[in-house]
């Protein structure tokens, strides 16, 4: 390593950014080299993306300065990132939905007055396959599943990417061979003399990936692991050091999941069978059928995990059950009783709940406060409403409890839920479907964008709550996740049960198969 | 009955209703912008109320159309601007403001009038007319629909151009994302608070020519509330038509048929209540869209003030 790879390309120098109730970021300085995967890593609302938010001109510091290569730099807006060569993937989706994907690429790198669509078919033609993924570019970005929305952001990011590519969870929504092709890309980009700054709450990844390891806690710079200091130690110790960082010493070491399988077993056999969906079956737009005969059977307290690629019928599963979804035919039975024709309300009365993946879109209302996000699903009920008259107090009572179970990280309940980090949103989005006696819980991905350590206790939530006679269906693309926490995993793949295993370690690849349909 | 369907009321019944249609046109056109890019602008009748006003006093004064038809534009324009700084930049209701316009210009000309012609009461000369060789010879609707003045024929070109617009341009790209999404517009480099300056201000010069083509055009005077609901119904076209903008010109024949149709049925001696006849057309758009219309929208962020920092 040469002097000029040491020399930082992008500074970022004691950015302090404060809003209402929090000071996201405190005098934090950040530097990039040119060539390096730079991992930004901290518990859910430690300021990592108002950090990058304010090297891509999105906010504003109240405080601090930009340096490109040595000059101090204006970044006042995104323009003006870009036109740095500073391309970023926000966390949350930041393409137009009802527009093409074609038409979200040209968007602000088209600077000329006509549209050159042959020209941007060309760039994408070319980004698609650096990226090693397909996606139409004639789709409406608003029917892309959330997977395939996320590469696209990613492909907009690098269009513009001459210096800097900013990665904001990006790989929250990919599968494991995405995340691993994507982590080749951003290797190669480093090696074009890119500087990639990579936000991740899988510390697999940072350790896999990384060059470099800044970590924040509470709006702070609290350590920085050099490249000298990342080789040569067991990746355990590494993780036990970045946790130690992330959380305070105290955390380190935070304990898995310890799910006494052998005991569950036993238990779970005399557990009468409460939950059931015999050979349903949904239509999409095209010729093949959505979900095609799915037959499933769970006892009282059973977590089945659902494993399987992105796109092959979890979500439409998932609101088959929560009853967002008609179905073609086939019965849906809770205890003996048929739902499927009951609506949402019904079975939410009836214990039935989900917690989706959208949290942004399906999950809450942005303008409206945490409070009433929490009982969003509950309106004109009690203990709420009484008559028609909404009872704030008890509501905000409500949400101050589930904020400080949930440990949410924000100055009140009266807030706008928009203004929560990712991962605080997500712990309103769980804990409000577990309140007031949940039987059967649908979790898609819930643990997506969360910090290792509420990732851990939003898991162990779902164990706990199994054991109190709660059941599960977890759907997750993540297999270490989904064995961790279940009992029985279920793989679908094209809309079919492939198979149903039951979980212990060392399955991972028995489950790959299935998920591809090699062994189907 | 054989008075309906004589050539001459026929063809008198289409002219008529071409000269209403097509201020209609140009209010509905200028509205869809506007609300493409997110500004919801109630104002509308008021800078038509504007722009037919100071049409009126430049083509007095000038002698010409065309003149009047541009200083109406740009009196629309005038007036969008404070929808611009209050609504766009300032973050005030769109609703509230867009209001408070149609009042403020609509007091405002006619106290100018008042103050200013109040004795005289002048009157423009006819217009002149364009007549496209051949098809004006057709019988019946020849003179209708292609013996009009020439704006006529320009606001068909409007619309068609602010279709490839739409599809073809990066300003127009940039119109539908800040009506959409803002935040993604920013994120990719753009500038929403600039896009919708720029919508509006169109809206309002659009809206402009629209009410001084109604001064200049159809009625051939100004006085206070010669626009009649033309801006309300501009802004009701669009909403319908939501993003396809040919539905305007459709909507637009329609009500300016009708709008004639009462006269006419009234020349001949039919008295039929006015609001029966007038209420057809909505009743109409409202059938066709219902069948047709499903799979187009309005604009995710229509309504709602731009704030990057506010997320
Ligand atoms: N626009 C805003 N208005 C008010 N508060 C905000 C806003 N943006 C961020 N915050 C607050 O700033 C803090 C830091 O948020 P940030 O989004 O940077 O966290 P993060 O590290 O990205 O977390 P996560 O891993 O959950 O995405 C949080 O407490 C959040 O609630
Ligand atoms: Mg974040």
């Amino acid at each position: 390593m040469d002097d000029d790879e040491l020399k930082p390309a992008v500074e970022l120098v004691d950015i302090t950014k404060a809003f209402p109730g929090v000071v996201a970021n405190d005098a934090i300085s950040f530097s990039l080299r040119r060539g390096e995967v730079h991992i930004l890593l901290g518990e859910n609302g430690a300021g990592k993306s108002t950090l990058i938010s304010i090297l891509s001109g999105m906010l504003t510091p109240d405080a601090g300065q930009i340096i490109i290569d040595g000059e101090p730099a204006e970044i006042r807006s995104p323009r003006d990132a870009l036109d740095a060569g500073i391309g970023t993937v926000y966390q949350h989706s930041l393409l137009v939905p009802t527009l093409t994907v074609l038409d979200n690429m040209m968007l602000g790198t088209n600077r000329s007055f006509r549209l050159d669509r042959v020209h941007a078919q060309k760039r994408m033609h070319e980004l698609t396959q650096l990226l090693d993924v397909e996606i139409d570019p004639d789709a409406r970005v608003g029917d892309l599943a959330l997977g395939q929305r996320q590469q696209a952001e990613i492909i907009r990011a690098l269009w513009s990417s001459e210096r800097v590519l900013v990665l904001d969870e990006p790989t929250s929504m990919l599968t494991p061979q995405g995340v691993q092709s994507l982590g080749r890309v951003m290797r190669r980009l480093a090696e074009r003399g890119l500087s990639v700054v990579f936000i991740t709450h899988k510390l697999n990844e940072a350790i896999d990936f990384g060059d470099r390891i800044t970590v924040l806690r509470r709006g702070r710079k609290v350590g920085e692991l050099e490249p000298l200091q990342m080789v040569g130690k067991g990746v355990d110790d590494l993780k036990d050091e970045i946790i130690a960082l992330m959380f305070g010493a105290s955390s380190a070491g935070a304990d898995a999941n310890p799910s006494g399988n052998i005991e569950k077993a036993e238990w779970l056999d005399q557990q009468p069978v409460c939950f059931r969906l015999v050979d349903v079956e949904i239509q999409g737009d095209g010729p093949k059928p959505i979900l095609d005969g799915i037959t499933l059977e769970l006892r009282r307290g059973e977590v089945l995990g659902i494993a399987g690629i992105d796109g092959n019928g979890q979500k439409e599963l998932a609101e088959v059950i929560a009853g967002q979804r008609p179905l073609l035919h086939g019965q849906v039975y809770l205890d003996d009783k048929e739902i499927q024709r009951l609506s949402v309300a019904k079975r939410q009365d009836l214990g039935i709940r989900y917690v989706t993946d959208d949290r942004h879109g399906e999950g809450t209302v942005g303008q409206l406060s945490i409070a009433i996000n929490s009982v969003i699903k509950r309106i004109g009920q009690r203990p709420f409403w009484r008559r028609t008259r909404i009872r704030h107090a008890v509501i905000n009572e409500f949400a101050r409890t589930m904020i400080a179970e949930q440990d949410v990280r924000t100055p009140n309940e009266k807030v706008p839920i928009a203004t929560l980090s990712g991962g605080n949103m997500q712990k309103i989005v769980v804990g409000r479907e577990l309140a007031k006696g949940p039987r059967v819980v649908v979790y898609n991905k819930p643990t997506y964008g969360l910090d290792v350590k509420t990732m851990q206790v939003v898991l162990n939530q779902i164990v706990e709550q199994a054991r109190r006679g709660t059941t599960a269906i977890l759907i997750s693309t993540e297999l270490d996740e989904l064995i961790s926490a279940s009992d029985r995993i279920a793989v679908m793949y094209e809309g079919r049960i492939t198979g149903i295993l039951p979980s212990r370690p060392g399955i991972e690849a028995q489950l790959g198969e299935l998920m591809t349909g090699a062994s189907a | 009955m054989t008075d309906i369907l004589s050539t001459v009321f026929l063809a008198s019944l289409l002219s008529g209703g071409v000269i209403s249609a097509v201020p209609l046109i140009y209010a509905g056109l200028g509205e869809a912008i506007s609300e493409r890019s997110g500004v919801l602008n109630l104002g509308l009748e008021g800078m038509m109320v504007a722009g037919a006003y100071a049409g009126f006093v430049a083509t007095l004064n000038s002698g010409s159309i065309w003149f009047g038809l541009f200083v109406g534009g740009i009196a629309g324009l005038v007036v969008s601007l404070f929808m611009v700084g209050l609504c766009v930049y300032l973050n005030a209701d769109q609703i509230v403001v867009g209001i408070a316009l149609t009042l403020g210009a609509t007091g405002v000309t006619a106290l100018l009038h008042s103050a200013q012609y109040s004795k005289s009461y002048p009157r423009l000369p006819k217009a002149g007319v364009l007549s496209i060789p051949l098809l004006s010879k057709i019988p019946v609707v020849g003179v209708g629909l292609f013996s009009q003045h020439a704006s006529t024929y320009l606001v068909l070109v409007l619309v068609a151009g602010a279709m490839w617009f739409f599809r073809s341009t990066r300003i127009g790209l940039n119109i539908k994302a800040a009506g959409d999404q803002p935040h993604a517009l920013e994120a990719a480099g753009g500038n929403p608070r600039r896009t919708r300056t720029v919508a509006v201000m169109t809206a309002g010069f659009l809206a402009g020519v629209g009410g001084a083509h109604i001064a200049l055009i159809g009625a051939g005077l100004f006085v206070p509330g010669v626009t009649n609901g033309a801006g309300d119904i501009g802004i009701v076209l669009a909403m319908l038509a939501r993003g396809k903008l040919w539905w305007i010109v459709a909507g637009a024949g329609l009500i300016g048929v009708s709008l004639s149709l009462t006269t006419a049925l009234q020349l001949i001696g039919l008295n039929i209540p006015i609001d029966a006849v007038q209420m057809l057309p909505f009743l109409l758009i409202i059938v066709v869209l219902f069948i047709f219309g499903r799979d187009s929208y309005l604009p995710a962020a229509l309504c709602l003030p731009y704030d990057r920092e506010a997320r």
